[in-house]
Formats: structure tokens, sequence, C-alpha cells
């Protein structure tokens, strides 16, 4: 369901702001100064207003288990704030700070990263940092550039806590496309010789985006330019030959490149209607999740170029007003436990992959990974190969617009 | 007061959006003097001349052809087929809102579609769905036909309803008897005394039309799509820097709408003239009943293609797996029905109840109203009639994401109530328009005799007049818990996306990727009116079962 972002930013303008909850807790407290057990004890009954992304109705599940659990563990009350875009909840932050409600702010928990993350650290608009404080991060790969403390090229610096690991996979029908491309010059040579066949999500939405930015990377001629945000010049520049793949790679797609599927979803539809031969997505696991619940044939399986594909690590962040900080922690590090990121992996419940380093895990903690079942149709992380790191987030900011530029008339 | 409470909201929704596409946009720095940067930002948009375009083609395309199909049909088959049965078969149609049928639609005619899988491989060779813009195609051929399976049953029930009041078959055998064909003598001397009973509901639906968002977002062009549409994506959007545009985009759809009605208002002259130069001539000859015949069979096709696209729902509502190019689902699960808690229970909740107190409000407003006319003697003024009518002509993105500014800035949240609230604003106009004839047809003897009988105003008004109009209150309670179930932007704006409803899930399911889901929230969402319907017609028969002239059997 979508909410009205600039609604509820007009809400927090002309709304007095709120005083139903007590303020003032520990918002101002350096975080790992206390010990762990006094978070716990604070954190019990308080309520935790997670917003995050309501496209995809097995996260939408897990996140209710993790309410479960929660409540009976810790005493937490967990509401699952559904968003339809995560620009929603940054600019509902934003708007709290610019009416000065800077206490008691409407949401605790946010699922986040990019170029939203950015925003809401350049604007100062986040609590912590506090992943050190999380126990759990201690099964963290936490040394500088490891994707688990940065988020698109950007150093998280302690206020984001990783939950689950997306990764960009091609998905296909081998019945249908038995010698599947290998890079985008390879998908370009297939889209010649089978006209309308291919698709991408429209690039407002961000699975299209992260199509257009896997292409930008392989296309590239200097990928480390990607790492820097993007200025005018440079990234007209640096785009020139992406746009010169797409000029050639349209005419070829569904439609003629005319029109697209909003997004992943509605491709995966067209997937299992065989309208196409590719859909995408940021799950390695969906495929093998979609022919369990009917939604694709049992033929589908995954697919990853040989460079490797683009891959980001999910967060959480705490926004700077938020009245319920220390259950906000507490639910962040019951994120990261073992039993939690197992439970996740498990393609029967969300088989997004485990964000933890396997060789931190104790022997029995192990054990819960490699009891997990592994159908037809889950790649393993050896066939998915190397991830790509995400460019600069002004760079898929800037794609977007240009595109629709480009290509609406 | 009632006038007056209708017309605030609308002045005050309205008077925010021209404001803010003059540049006071709310939550900002107020400038100094008008501004022309949300003209400026909407004129800059990507596709802003062809949305325009195709507002104004698919609004005019579909206006004209179900007024031409309607009006043929009615000659076809006027006083050849009973008008209670013609309403009865039109129930469906007339019921089921525009996004369920849009999405019916869609399941029906799309590449992968029931008509594409009747037909393949054996006729057509695909084996796979083609790649052909059948749906959401650039020139909205799709979007004009969804709103045909709308607009004509409801131009068909309004022209009949009309004809009731004419004397049509005296006109028509002097007509003959002076040798034109049956066709010449509708279109010549029939029509001409119709239209003017029937102009309003034809400014509905061409107002509408222009305007429509939740079956242009499922059948309607995407790049770019209408203007509506783009409209209410800006509204929609997380950045706030397209306030602008959406402003300035709600302002020019208003002129579009006011300038086409006026526009339309002009044809009408000119085609009077047209047409009475042309009888004028008095030629008896050329063949007029053909295309008659022909107007006749694509209204056929028309009403078929909507019955069609309900059944659709119902197959994929049930479906579980269903590949192309199968013509029926290979199985079928009721795992998505009995999955209430993660599915439709919140959504068929909100519907019911948004349903029920909007229709309950209104039809206690129009009994005050009408009640309020009788009582003063006062005849209905033309300024009444348009005032009513207003939430009806006028396009809704252009006054409701105002009139939810204006709330904001009086401290009331998006929420049931706001959302109850700007429904009954639409609610309340048809119950209106549907209580009104058989109010005031009601035998005022009938309350004379009561009251000789020493029957007090109250006790005239329980025992006499209610039970004498249960059927129509009923009838009109009905048919405001259709326009509450259908209602989509409302719904949307004022409840800010936090009250979600059967029609709000499923336009927005619609782009999404489980059929089998957006099946069973479009065919909850076209049940739960007809339902309405039912109990309309059959609960004065079970409640009058001993008393045969109140049971009534004219729907």
């Amino acid at each position: 369901m979508r909410l009205l972002p600039t609604l509820l930013l007009l809400n927090a303008l002309l709304l007095p702001p709120g005083t139903a909850r007590a303020a003032g807790d520990t918002a101002a407290e350096p975080a790992p100064a206390r010990p762990w057990e006094e978070v716990v004890a604070e954190a019990r009954g308080q309520t935790v207003y997670w917003a995050a992304w309501a496209g995809d109705s097995r996260t939408n599940a897990f996140l209710r288990w993790v309410a479960g659990e929660v409540r009976e563990r810790y005493g937490i009350r967990l509401e699952h704030w559904k968003l339809s875009d995560t620009g929603e909840a940054v600019a509902r932050i934003a708007a709290e700070k610019a009416a000065g409600r800077d206490e008691d702010g409407s949401i605790d928990l946010l699922w986040v990263n990019g170029p939203n993350f950015l925003a809401l650290k350049e604007a100062d608009l986040l609590y912590g940092p506090f992943l050190g404080s999380l126990p759990h991060s201690r099964y963290l790969d936490r040394s500088p550039g490891s994707p688990a403390v940065t988020d698109f090229t950007v150093p998280t610096e302690g206020y984001e806590s990783p939950w689950r690991l997306a990764r960009l996979v091609l998905l296909y029908d081998r019945d249908r496309v038995p010698d599947p491309p290998a890079n985008t010059d390879e998908l370009l040579a297939w889209a010649r010789e089978h006209p309308g066949r291919l698709t991408h999500p429209d690039p407002a939405n961000f699975m299209g985006a992260t199509f257009l930015k896997q292409a930008l990377l392989e296309q590239v001629t200097d990928p480390a330019a990607l790492a820097a945000p993007a200025t005018p010049e440079r990234f007209a520049e640096v785009t020139a030959p992406l746009w010169e793949w797409y000029d050639a790679l349209r005419p070829h797609l569904w439609r003629q490149g005319r029109s697209f599927p909003a997004d992943e979803f509605a491709q995966r539809q067209l997937l299992a209607d065989g309208a196409v031969d590719f859909g995408l997505s940021f799950d390695p696991a969906s495929a093998a999740a979609a022919v369990r619940e009917g939604l694709l044939p049992e033929s589908v399986r995954t697919l990853s170029f040989e460079g490797g594909m683009i891959g980001n690590f999910s967060f959480v962040a705490i926004p700077y007003n938020s009245g319920a900080t220390a259950a906000a922690r507490v639910v962040a590090n019951f994120l990261l436990a073992p039993a939690t990121q197992a439970r996740a992996e498990d393609i029967r419940v969300l088989g997004s992959f485990s964000v933890l380093e396997r060789d931190r895990l104790s022997a029995g903690e192990r054990a819960l990974f490699d009891a997990l079942p592994s159908p037809p149709g889950l790649p393993t992380p050896e066939e998915l190969g190397p991830v790509r790191p995400e460019p600069h987030p002004s760079w898929m900011t800037r794609l977007t617009r240009v595109w629709k530029e480009r290509y609406t008339r | 007061m009632l006038a007056g409470g209708f017309l605030l909201p609308l002045l005050a929704g309205l008077g925010a959006t021209l404001g803010a596409a003059a540049g006071y946009l709310p939550g900002r720095p107020l400038p100094e003097t008008p501004s022309l940067q949300p003209l400026r930002s909407l004129l800059a948009e990507p596709g802003f001349l062809r949305a325009v375009g195709q507002t104004l083609g698919t609004g005019l395309a579909s206006t004209v052809l179900a007024l031409v199909l309607a009006a043929s049909f009615c000659g076809l088959v006027h006083q050849r087929l009973p008008t209670r049965l013609a309403g009865r078969s039109l129930a469906p149609l007339l019921a089921a809102p525009h996004s369920a049928l849009a999405i019916g639609l869609a399941f029906l005619l799309a590449p992968w579609g029931w008509i594409a899988r009747w037909l393949s491989p054996w006729a057509t060779g695909w084996e796979f769905p083609p790649d052909l813009p059948l749906v959401q195609d650039p020139l909205g051929i799709a979007l004009v036909l969804g709103l045909l399976t709308k607009e004509v049953p409801f131009l068909l029930l309004v022209l009949l309803a009309a004809l009731a009041q004419l004397p049509v078959q005296e006109d028509l055998q002097r007509a003959r008897a002076l040798g034109y064909s049956r066709a010449k003598a509708w279109v010549g001397v029939v029509l001409p005394r119709a239209y003017p009973l029937v102009r309003l509901p034809v400014l509905f639906v061409l107002a509408f039309s222009l305007s429509v968002v939740d079956m242009a977002l499922v059948l309607g062009p995407t790049q770019p799509p209408t203007l509506a549409v783009a409209v209410t994506r800006w509204f929609l959007a997380p950045d706030p820097a397209f306030l602008g545009p959406a402003f300035a985009g709600a302002a020019l759809q208003l002129a579009i709408v006011l300038a086409v009605m006026g526009g339309w208002l002009l044809g009408e002259r000119a085609v009077a003239a047209m047409g009475r130069a042309w009888l004028a001539r008095g030629s008896r000859g050329g063949a007029g009943d053909p295309w008659l015949a022909a107007a006749g069979l694509a209204t056929t096709v028309v009403l078929l293609l909507g019955l069609l696209a309900l059944v659709a729902l119902g197959f994929w509502a049930f479906a579980e797996r269903w590949p192309f190019p199968a013509a029926w689902p290979t199985e079928f699960s009721l795992a998505r029905w009995t999955n209430l808690a993660g599915g439709w229970g919140e959504a068929f909740g909100n519907s019911l109840a948004l349903g029920a107190a909007t229709t309950a409000a209104s039809l206690l407003l129009a009994m005050l109203w009408l009640e309020g006319e009788e009582r003063g003697h006062l005849p209905r003024a033309r300024w009444a009639t348009v005032l009513v009518a207003l939430p009806l002509l006028l396009p809704q993105v252009a006054f409701l994401y105002g009139l939810q500014v204006v709330l904001l800035r009086a401290g009331v949240g998006p929420g049931f109530l706001a959302v109850a609230w700007a429904q009954a604003l639409f609610v309340l106009p048809y119950t209106l328009i549907v209580l009104s004839p058989p109010w005031k047809a009601l035998d005022p003897r009938l309350l004379a005799v009561a009251a000789s009988l020493g029957a007090g105003p109250n006790r005239r008004w329980l025992t006499v007049k209610l039970p004498l109009l249960l059927r129509p209150l009923l009838t009109a309670g009905a048919v405001g818990f259709a326009v509450s179930v259908a209602l989509y932007l409302p719904t949307l704006f004022l409840g800010a996306g936090r009250v979600p409803t059967l029609t709000t899930e499923a336009v927005t399911l619609a782009s999404g990727g489980d059929r089998r889901l957006v099946g069973l929230f479009a065919l909850l969402q076209a049940l739960l009116p007809l339902v309405a319907y039912l109990l309309a017609l059959l609960l004065p028969r079970w409640i009058w079962r001993h008393r045969r002239a109140l049971a009534g059997g004219s729907a």
C-alpha cells in the first residue's frame, strides 16, 4: 500500500509535535558506554515503529515473525510501518526535523540503504553510532571497506546495522534459454537475436535503476570513477558508453522499449507467462521461492554475469528523534542473531543470505545454516560469483533522471 | 446548511489547489507574488503534451462512443425488451467498480489474456504471449474500451428511464407513418426529446472520462500516462519537489474539464442546428437501419466483454497455476482465500465499514434534504441540482489533495474519518439523485388520510412514509454503497494510504506480480456492491411478503 509521503510531511509540519510517549531517554547518550543488560531492561515496554518497504509478502511475513519474537523475549511492541518507497520515510524524518519535533519521532527503526541513507546521514538525521554497542556485531566483518560497514561506497560509521544480503540476479527459464548470456554485451547480442524477449522494470523503480547500474558498471571504461560523487560533467563523460549500449539495446526490448513493467514482480509475471525470457531480483532465492508458490515454472533458474553482479547489504538505521532507541537497538541486535539469520536464509521463510561471517560462528551456530534445505533453483554461493560494489548513490539518482529525459517522449 | 456544508469543502479544496498552482505551495515559505514556477515545472515534465493529448483523446472518444452506442441500442431494443429486464441484466456491470472491471478487462484482452489463450496456439500460433500492446496501448484504445463497459450500461439505464417519460410509441408511429425508417425516426424524433433529460448524466460521463485515474492506471497508456494519472503519481512521489507540477497539473485538469464541457454544450447547439436542417430536408431515403444494427452489435460486444471480464476475475481468484496458453487454470486453490490475516481481511473490513458509514450518513442527509424541501414546499432550485452534482462534474485530482491540505491545517489528520467524509461527498449526490423521483411521486393523499386519522408528523413519517419508501431507500442505499466501495482517489488521498480498501489494494496490486491475488481483490470488490443490489431487491420482497403492492416488482 502506498503512503503519501508529502502528505505526511505536511502532517508533520502543520500539526503540533505529539507528546504521547514519555520523551527524553537515551538519545544523547554515547551508546557503547552502557552495559547491554541495561539497554535490554530499558527496552522492555517500548514500542518500535519499523518503517520498511512492504512490497514483498515474504519479507512482510518475516517482519511479523520478528515482532512476535521480540515481544516474547524482550517485551517490545514492534509495528511494521509499511512503505512503498523508503524515500517516504526520509521525507517524513526531514519534515519532523523542520517542524522541530526532535523527540519522540514517528519512526524508530528504518530499513534503508544507498541514496536514502546518504540523505539521512548528510542531514544529520540519524541516531548513533550504535553498531558497536550491539553484542551480535561481533559476528560481522567490520574492517574498513567491508560490505557490512559500507553502503553504496559510503562508510556507515556505525549508523547502520546490516540485516540481510541483497544481490542482483537474473531469472531465466532454462528450457527457453539453454545458453544464457554471460555479460551485458552478450545480453545485447542475445536481445538482437530474440527481439521483444527482454525487458527491465521502469527505472523509476529501484530494480529498473539497478539494471541500468549493472550495465553501467560493465560498460564504463573507468569503474573507479563511480566511487566518487557524480558531477554533471563527469556524469556525461562516464555514462556515454552506457547510453550507446542502451540505444543499441532499446529497439530490441519488449514493446520496442516503449513500455516497461512497473517493478520486478510485474516482470516476474511476464516471465511466468513466457512473454519475456528474463526476470530480475535482488534476492538470489527468489526464483526458488516463486517456484514453490506456484508463481514461476519449475524450469526457472537464477543467473549471475561472469564479472559479478551488483550487491549490497540491507541495513537498519535509527532516526535521530526516535523515542525508543533502546528497543530499536535490541531489535537490530536480534536481527543479527545467528538463529535469526539462519531463519532468514531458509528458503521456506525468506531465502536471503546471511550477513554474518561464517568463520566467526561457533560450530553449533554454523550447524543452523548447514541444516537448511537446498531445493533446485537455489544457487550456491559459488554459482553467484563475486559481488560488484554499488556506485556512489549520486549516480543512481542521476541515471534515473537522465533515462527519463532521454526516453520519455 | 446542507448546501453550505457541501460547497465549502469543495471550494476549499479547489482554492488550495489553485493557490498552490500559483506558487503558494503548502509547507513552504510563501512567495511574495504569484509564481509561475509550478506551471513551468509542469511544462518541463517529459511527455507533458502527449499526456494532455491522451487525456483529451480518450475522454472525448469514450463519451461520444458511449452516447452513440447507448442511444442506438435503445433504439433497437426499446419496447422489444422490458425495461426491467434490461436494468437487471445490466446490474453486474452497473454495480462493479471501475477498477474491478478494468482489471477484468486486462485479464481478458492482454496478450496473456483469456481471449489470446482461447485462440492459442491453434489459431494464432502463439506459444508465448505476443509482444503486442493490447492493453496500456499508446493510443489508449484499451482505456476507451474499459470506459465504455462502464459508461454504456450507465447511459442505457438513464436513457431508458428518460424514454419512459416520453410518448415514444406515438412519436415513432407518426414518423413511420410519414415514411421514415425506424433509425431515422429514432434519431430525428425521439432522441432530440430524450437528450435534454440525460444531459447531466452525459456531462458526468464526460467529466469522469477526462479525469479517470484508477481505470487509466490499469488500462491506460504508461509512457507517458494520461494527465490525471501523471498528477496522481506526482502527488504520491516521495520527493516533495513534485508538488509543484502536481498542483499545476491538477489546476490544468480542472481547466481541461471545464473547457471541454463548455465545448460540449456548444457542440450540442451545432448538432441541433445541423439536425434541424437535415430534418427540414425531409429525405426519406438512405439506409439508416444497418447502421443502427451495427451500433447495436458493437454495444452487445462491449456489454459481453464487460461481463466476461467479471468472469475472468473469478477464474484468476481461484486459480493456483495458469500457464500460457492454457485456456483454463491447470490447478485451483483456496490458499489465498483462507489467508485472511496476511491478505484481504483488513481491506474487506475497511470497504465494508466505509460503505456502511457513508451510505447511512448520506441516506440520512438525503432524507433530511427532501423532507426539508417538502415541508417548506420548495421546488428544487436549478442551482441546488448543479451543486449536488458538483463533485461528480469536477475532476477529483483538482480538489481532493487540496482538501487534504486544508484538513491538515484544521488539525484533522488522514484516517478513517477523513476518508468517510470525503467519500460522502460522492455518495450523497447519487443517493439524492436516486431517491428524489420516488420521494416526489409519493401520493400525498396517503399522508393526508393518515393525518385525518390523527397521526402526527412523526407518526406519519414512521408508519406511512418510511414503509412506502422502503424500496427506493434501499435502492438508493445500494447505489451509495456501490459508489463508496468503488472510490479510489478519495480513499487514497484522504487516508494517506493508511486506510487500505479492496479498491486501493486491487489497483496497487494490479501492476504487481500475482494475478491470483489481484483477481481475489477485484472479485470481492465487484461482488460487494452486487450483494448490496441484491439485498435492495430482495429485502422488500421478504419484509412485505404479505403486502404485494409494497413488495413491488420493478427494480
